[in-house]
């Protein structure tokens, strides 16, 4: 993801470039990651998508706060993804559906 | 134009900025070409009586060969990079991901399409004042979003792309519509959420 310098020089948020200290989120957030269910909405980095856009997305389509929404994207731009739903097959193809109009590199995997 | 404001609260809040005429000219031209290339593939797509009969729809089980349009209709699989992760060892991936494109692509594009719908019907002919409700304002991010991946794949913009590229590259002269555009998406999500 990018973070772009927005016209007049001022510093606007943009999921990539490295100007945020690597302190963020090291962690999966657990309570994300549900052993009984088998599938997982992983979201990957790519250079387009904004950092303020991701994070809105995150807290739009699943209602995360805006703590847990910027710790998946922080994950997604420092570690290159970040499993950021899981459940069963049905819901997890919904959410990368979602993901998708939404303009986000999504895929579904089985849980590990 | 400035960077977009909101007026008024709630359910009344509207998004409101000033287009001048070449910016909308040229939004309303790239936004264009995206739902060209949308319902090009749409109409591409296999059509056959059964899907007739039900009305259930079925999209190509392929990915697109254009890389542009690949990018805004991905795959649902993706074999994982790091070998450690695949917990999809089996191989289903490819299966996974060519039945899913076929029953989910079509409302996608229909998707996508709405949102471009949303937005030329929100943005006047010749640029001025555009005054967004709050379901419009995303689709406008939406449409942005997905101009700004077209673009940004047709210049194969990287992380680490500079601001400005050398005179000689190709790509120069249209760098400034992808800033511009991520300046317009920007400032429009951060007075969403505020």
């Amino acid at each position: 993801m990018r973070v772009h310098v927005g016209r007049g020089g001022s510093p606007v948020t943009r999921l990539s470039a490295p100007a945020e200290p690597a302190t963020a989120v090291e962690e999966l957030p657990d309570e994300l990651v549900d052993a009984d269910t088998p599938w997982q909405t992983i979201v990957w980095n790519d250079p387009v998508n904004l950092m303020s856009y991701v994070t809105w997305v995150f807290q739009k389509l699943f209602g995360y706060d805006k703590a847990k929404a910027t710790a998946l994207m922080m994950d997604v731009h420092h570690k290159g993804r970040a499993t950021v739903s899981s459940g069963s097959r049905e819901k997890v193809e919904g959410d990368v559906a979602k993901l998708h109009a939404a303009g986000l590199w999504a895929t579904m995997q089985r849980s590990s | 134009m400035r960077a977009w404001r909101r007026h008024g609260r709630g359910e009344r809040a509207r998004y409101v900025a000033v287009l001048d005429p070449p910016e909308a000219s040229v939004l309303r031209g790239l936004v264009g070409q995206v739902d060209d290339m949308l319902s090009g593939r749409a109409d591409a797509s296999p059509s056959d009586e059964l899907s007739a009969l039900t009305g259930i729809r079925t999209g190509p089980s392929t990915p697109p060969d254009d890389p542009v349009l690949a990018r805004l209709l991905p795959d649902f699989h993706r074999a994982d990079p790091d070998p450690g992760h695949d917990a999809d060892g089996g191989g289903e991936g490819p299966a996974l991901s060519a039945a899913l494109r076929s029953v989910r692509e079509p409302e996608l594009i229909e998707a996508k399409r709405d949102a471009i719908a949303s937005l030329l019907a929100s943005l006047p002919t010749g640029g001025g004042r555009v005054e967004l409700t709050a379901p419009q304002a995303e689709a406008w991010l939406t449409a942005i979003n997905d101009v700004r991946l077209a673009l940004g794949t047709a210049l194969e913009v990287s992380e680490d792309m500079p601001e400005q590229l050398p005179p000689d590259d190709p790509r120069t002269d249209h760098l400034p519509v992808y800033h511009w555009l991520t300046w317009l998406q920007d400032s429009l999500v951060t007075v969403l959420v505020r």
